[in-house]
């Protein structure tokens, strides 16, 4: 028989002991179920990044039927049924960050209107609201100027209408639905930190335990333990990422994946190799348990902050995003999105999934160079 | 027997249970009255209840049935027990066990005599006296990690006499202790005795020789009390010559089975020069510590060779150098004649190695350990069954097979784990301590096991032991202490040379000659020169011991905690500069600012207007103008990759159009896959259509186009509608989130773990002094982070800080507070600290990111996400940080923010008190 027959024999061996040892641990288990299940669903239905019950306060002096009409338009689920206060209450009501925004209609707004004296309604934004001020005050000022048209014109658009016209679709999720987003990037959030939590802890685990000493003394080569690492729970995450993104987001939520399924798990594969090289990586440089947990922080909040799955990279500076282009994750949010919204395939984002393997290949390397080094500290 | 002796604790029916369900059980209703005043031995191989019955007596486990009374207190009351608990020391089993490795040997002790509430003066006279008398104040300031095993004991020792108890517990003081220390110990011990006469001493061990000079034993065995008595009586009643026969005995029939005397056969005439190993000038150096130091040896095949030392002298070292695990720092091994390489698989499948704690896979049953090890040597398919099957049968594992291995009884787990390291038919088996903590029946097995190995198939077998008996067994044996050989020969020529035929005597007349050559500061400690020890506690001092809240208690535990922490650079560093460097990464990083979009445009007019449209566009400082669209195929194409988050198509005739006012149509494409990204282009395109049509009536009519009427919107508290105004703010509740957590919950999972969880058992400490004594460093900790972060976002982000400070700065104290709360909560239901890291780590992710208020004001949630913002601290610390920051708020501002805070700390410390438990189940 062959070497390499031998090995593959031995990787495969060592895999199932890993999955075994992953079902004996129950509570595990039981948190890998709610990273790719509840945890997704939450994260899908409960927040949105879009306008969504957006506070509003209206402070009406003119109280008219405009202005009563002004309150009628801000409705759910952009904004929350307006709350009306006084002029004094402003400053403080928007310093306690109770409402996002405040419009105040002067007194006599509806006449000076009619008679065509141009009056002026203010509108106060909480600009530290980042997701919402912006979007908002423009959904209020459109609000607002269409139900002005309407009492002046009758129709919404005004009178007469402009002479370019401006037609809007939003491609891959026309009705912008924050869920359809959110979810999906907790899928590859929740990938990332259970493969590196998963692969990084079992290392020091086992280094711990003695049974990678133990293993070392057989005629085991470390790239072999290591690989054994890397399939089994790559297949474990995988197959729970599956499920997420099939049952969860497609079945459950009912979000319509634009592109192809297995392309998709097929990148998640080659992103869970990057990932676990990164976690045994991780593992080889941390002496204990505690290291590791406060190193797995400092690892993991930047490569989900960071990537591009919560905000978009073309915002941040441009240093963090050529720094950010070190990592295998920044790919795999880029590629998700080409395939699972966009429906992009294989010929539009190869370049990613090559950029992935080579940037675990780095990380395996440099795990294995430091792998017996690793070992050998554990018992001083 | 003189039943009229006051009792020092009385069993009644107590049986005890492991498992889930209540299966293994560790004891079987035991009766027992332990006479006070006495020096009370159980005898008994490991995991007969040794262990489980004096945990019961110091109240560390919890009484599952049956009644324990200790001192004339029953110990399932827990009030009697607290006050009990200052009458009683218990050292656990296990060398150090319940000592802080990094902390000094002084720092050790006076935690203790914080624990039982000495005063500051009395703690350092009793500390000086305990340290003189036990030879241990030349070394007041050495870490407790760079004891010997034997000087490690003895702090033990110090430790549990700080608080001068009444009754003192001591689970196998002086297993893997070399002889010298172990002689020592014992000297100590009898001295105490004749100091305070009163005192009783409850000890449990397996070296049988020691049980010889206690006053009564108590022989146990599979959870039950086989004889008690004095060593005498015991061997008396038996007729057997030692206790160790007597004890054998003492058991049931079918224990017995498998014991003789064992016969080791003569090795057939050794082939000279024909080595298995051979060792050259080994050394290992640690840093500036030599475990191991120029030793040589060599070991012919087919031989026995031992070498017998006591913890840490560097035999675990010497093999591991030998199986090319740990590359030696000098000298050369060879195996077979071929010098040891870790690459090299070829040598590696000739040897089989036992690691000295059991390293085979606990979750895997005996036949898949077996079957795992039998594949990954590659044993044919033929022949792996009948392989295990002979094992199995050989080693007596029949019973076991479809058992998961870490349920199994020691004994038979080491037996599993020479089967696992002979299933491939290695001719040199390294063995490294194999069977301490074997009971004697079952250590003569393996023995059994070993010469059949040996003598019948002439593997080499290199083996480690401290047990003087087993080192006799062996063909040729070393002595080794402090990481060097002292001497090498058969055992019986060793003990004719130096210990009148005692090889034990010889080892410490060995041992002595060594140290008197270095006399070295280092082995003063061993030198038998133990002063006087400590009398009795003042009696004022004793009333000071009062029960309940105690401060000093609460601040021993912080104090402890603290040096930890400060002992430990990279936790501290991580603590500290980690939240420094994430602050630069998130700061700079999360930004909601869209721009740097790039766009391309579809123009099918190309004339003089289409382009003013898109020099509009391009123009804007949001947009990045990439290569012109040729076609609806390349925008589907481009957009898809997610080059292009707009694409802009022009019809033809668009110019035309304009002109003759026929009112053309711009057609848009967002990319909508980032949902706030794709709503802020359209808000932008929107934005700068409308700006394009007034510019278009200016110039067609000179003047501005008038309004009906005009929204003026005021962008308040970030005019400049910069992110990192409102991102720093908010990032620093996020980071002083998940540091403090996970680090407070692995502090007290650490101390479950590590075991010195069990001071937390035994002595007075209250459950509020405990969890509040762990959190306060966290706390200190994280305060010192959170002004590095203020600093930080002043001086380097240029963030300005409006409002009060000093709110600021409340708000942190009552949030980290609760965030070390919710590490502290975390850890009372974890028990590893891979599970606490796990836990704490995704229950406060999601929570933090997403629900209190980052980047979605908690006011727009809904549902669950909610109801988890509004019972999380993150989201009050949230509105503190940004509102001081952004908003120039004070206090009054921010009163219920605050009042809210503050109300996460009773809550969880209410908590943690349910959940923590003050004994082991």
């Amino acid at each position: 028989m062959g070497g390499w027959r031998h090995s593959l024999i031995n990787i495969y061996r060592l895999g199932l002991k890993e999955l075994r040892s992953l079902a004996a641990d129950k509570v595990l288990l039981a948190l890998m179920i709610w990273a790719f299940s509840g945890a997704i669903y939450e994260a899908a239905t409960g927040v949105s990044q879009e306008l969504n019950h957006a506070a509003v306060a209206i402070v009406d002096e003119d109280n008219s039927p405009l202005s009563r009409r002004f309150a009628d338009a801000l409705y759910p689920p952009y904004f929350k049924a307006p709350e009306y206060i006084r002029l004094n209450q402003v400053d403080p009501a928007m310093d306690q960050g109770r409402y996002s925004f405040v419009l105040i209609i002067p007194a006599h707004f509806q006449r000076d209107l009619a008679s065509g004296r141009q009056p002026e309604l203010q509108l106060n934004v909480d600009a530290t609201v980042m997701s919402q001020a912006f979007i908002g005050s423009s959904y209020i000022s459109q609000i607002v100027q269409g139900e002005i048209n309407v009492f002046l014109t009758g129709r919404r658009e005004g009178a007469g209408s402009p002479p370019v016209q401006l037609v809007t679709r939003a491609r891959f999720n026309p009705n912008l639905k924050g869920y359809w987003f959110g979810g999906v990037m907790e899928v590859i959030n929740n990938l990332t930190m259970l493969t590196i939590i998963l692969v990084g802890a079992a290392f020091i685990r086992e280094r711990e335990h003695g049974t990678l000493e133990h293993l070392l003394v057989l005629p085991l080569k470390p790239l072999e333990i290591m690989l054994a690492k890397i399939w089994a729970n790559g297949v474990a995450v995988l197959l729970g990422a599956g499920f997420a993104l099939t049952v969860v987001i497609q079945w459950v939520l009912k979000v319509p994946i634009a592109g192809s399924v297995p392309l998709f798990l097929g990148a998640a594969a080659v992103y869970l190799f990057a990932a676990a090289s990164i976690g045994i990586f991780l593992g080889t440089l941390a002496r204990s348990m505690p290291q590791l947990g406060l190193l797995i922080i400092l690892t993991i909040l930047p490569l989900q902050m960071l990537s591009g799955g919560v905000t978009p990279r073309e915002s941040m500076p441009q240093m963090v995003q050529d720094l950010m282009l070190l990592t295998p994750t920044t790919y795999f949010v880029r590629l998700a999105q080409a395939i699972l919204y966009r429906g992009a395939g294989v010929e539009q984002v190869w370049g990613d999934f090559l950029a992935m393997g080579v940037l675990g290949a780095v990380f395996f390397v440099l795990a294995l160079h430091r792998f017996r080094r690793a070992v050998a500290q554990t018992q001083v | 027997m003189d039943g009229k002796l006051s009792c020092a604790a009385r069993l009644t029916g107590v049986s005890h249970f492991y498992g889930k369900s209540g299966r293994v059980a560790a004891l079987g209703g035991v009766d027992l009255e332990l006479p006070a005043g006495l020096m009370v031995g159980l005898v008994g191989p490991d995991g007969v209840g040794k262990s489980t019955l004096l945990a019961l007596v110091a109240g560390a486990r919890k009484l599952q049935q049956g009644r324990v009374e200790v001192l004339g207190v029953d110990m399932a009351d827990a009030r009697g027990r607290q006050g009990l608990q200052p009458r009683i020391a218990y050292m656990p089993q296990g060398l150090g066990r319940n000592l802080y490795p990094t902390l000094s040997v002084f720092e050790n002790v006076d935690f203790f005599g914080r624990l039982f509430g000495l005063g500051r003066r009395e703690r350092q006279q009793r500390i000086d006296e305990l340290l003189l008398g036990t030879g241990l104040a030349l070394f007041r300031d050495r870490p407790a990690a760079k004891l010997s095993g034997g000087m490690k004991q003895k702090l033990g020792l110090c430790c549990a006499l700080i608080h001068d108890p009444d009754l003192l517990i001591l689970d196998e003081p002086t297993t893997g202790v070399d002889p010298l220390s172990r002689r020592q110990f014992w000297a100590l011990v009898k001295q105490l005795r004749q100091r305070r006469p009163g005192m009783s001493v409850l000890v449990a061990t397996a070296y049988m020789e020691e049980a010889d000079a206690f006053d009564r034993l108590v022989a146990m065995d599979g959870g039950r009390v086989l004889g008690t008595g004095t060593p005498a009586e015991l061997r008396a009643r038996t007729g057997a010559g030692s206790l160790e026969e007597a004890f054998i005995r003492l058991l049931p029939e079918e224990r017995r089975v498998g014991h003789g005397s064992l016969v080791i056969p003569p090795r057939p005439g050794d082939g000279d020069g024909d080595w298995a190993i051979e060792a050259e000038g080994l050394t290992q150096r640690f840093g500036d510590f030599t475990a191991v130091d120029r030793v040589s040896f060599r070991i012919g095949r087919g031989e026995i060779f031992g070498f017998l030392g006591s913890n840490g002298c560097g035999k675990t070292t010497t093999m591991k150098m030998l199986t090319g695990l740990l590359p030696p720092t000098e000298g050369q091994a060879r195996l077979f004649g071929r010098p040891v390489d870790a690459s090299d698989l070829e040598t590696r499948r000739q040897v089989g190695y036992m690691s000295q704690s059991f390293s085979l896979y606990g979750e895997l049953t005996v036949r898949q350990n077996l079957e795992l090890h039998a594949r990954l040597f590659h044993l044919p398919e033929d022949r792996r069954e009948a392989r295990i099957q002979s094992l199995v049968q050989q080693f007596g594992l029949e019973a076991y097979g479809e058992m998961v291995a870490e349920s199994l009884p020691l004994g038979i787990r080491q037996r599993l784990s020479l089967a696992v390291a002979v299933v491939h038919e290695p001719r040199l088996l390294i063995l490294d301590e194999p069977t301490s903590g074997v009971d004697p029946v079952a250590r003569d097995q393996f023995w059994a096991l070993l010469v059949q190995l040996s003598r019948e198939q002439g593997v080499t077998i290199f083996i480690s032991t401290h047990f003087m008996n087993e080192a006799q067994r062996c063909d040729r044996i070393s002595l080794m202490h402090a990481g060097r050989v002292l001497a090498s020969d058969t055992p019986a020529a060793l003990a004719g040379a130096r210990g009148q035929g005692d090889l034990e005597t010889a080892f410490i007349a060995y041992l002595e000659e060594a140290l008197a050559e270095e006399g070295g500061a280092d082995q003063a400690a061993d030198t038998p020169a133990p002063r006087d020890l400590p009398g009795e506690v003042a009696p004022e001092a004793r009333l000071r011991r009062q029960p309940g809240f105690s401060l000093g208690r609460l601040l021993g535990y912080a104090y402890r905690e603290g040096l930890e922490l400060y002992r430990d650079p990279i936790r501290l560093a991580f603590a500290l500069l980690g939240s420094v460097l994430l602050m630069f990464v998130l700061g700079y990083g999360i930004s909601l600012d869209v721009e740097g979009l790039r766009f391309a445009v579809l123009d099918r007019d190309d004339s003089p207007e289409s382009r003013a449209y898109v020099q509009n566009i391009a123009g804007s400082r949001y947009f990045i103008e990439r290569p012109p669209l040729a076609s609806l195929n390349e925008l589907d194409r481009r957009m898809r990759k997610g080059e292009l988050s707009l694409a802009l198509e022009i019809p033809p005739g668009f110019g035309r159009d304009l002109r003759s006012g026929r009112k053309p149509q711009v057609g848009v494409w967002v990319d909508g896959a980032m949902p706030y990204r794709g709503e802020t282009i359209r808000g932008y395109v929107q934005g700068m259509h409308q700006q394009y049509l007034e510019e278009m009536q200016r110039r067609a009519t000179g003047q501005a186009p008038t309004a009906a009427a005009s929204l003026e919107s005021r962008y308040r508290y970030n005019q400049d509608f910069k992110s990192l105004y409102a991102m720093v703010p908010a990032v620093i509740p996020l980071l002083l989130v998940f540091i403090p957590a996970i680090l407070t919950a692995l502090g007290v999972v650490r101390e479950k773990e590590l075991g010195s969880i069990t001071n937390f058992y035994v002595t007075p400490v209250t459950r509020l002094e405990f969890l509040l004594g762990k959190q306060l460093p966290y706390v200190l900790l994280s305060l010192a982070s959170f002004f590095l972060l203020v600093l930080q976002a002043l001086w380097v982000f240029d963030v300005p800080l409006k409002g009060s400070f000093p709110t600021l700065a409340l708000g942190a104290f009552l949030y980290v507070l609760a965030t070390t709360g919710l590490g502290l909560f975390m850890s009372t239901f974890t028990r590893t600290q891979i599970a606490a890291l796990f836990g704490t780590a995704i229950l406060t992710m999601l929570p933090t990111v997403q629900f209190s208020g980052l980047t979605t004001p908690v006011s727009a949630l809904e549902g669950f996400g909610y109801w988890v913002g509004q019972f999380y601290p993150a989201s009050y610390f949230l509105v503190i940080s940004r509102g001081v920051f952004t908003k120039a708020l004070e206090f009054r501002d921010l009163v219920w923010q605050l009042l809210a805070l503050a109300a996460f700390t009773p809550v969880l410390w209410a908590l943690c008190a349910v959940l923590l438990k003050k004994q082991e189940d």
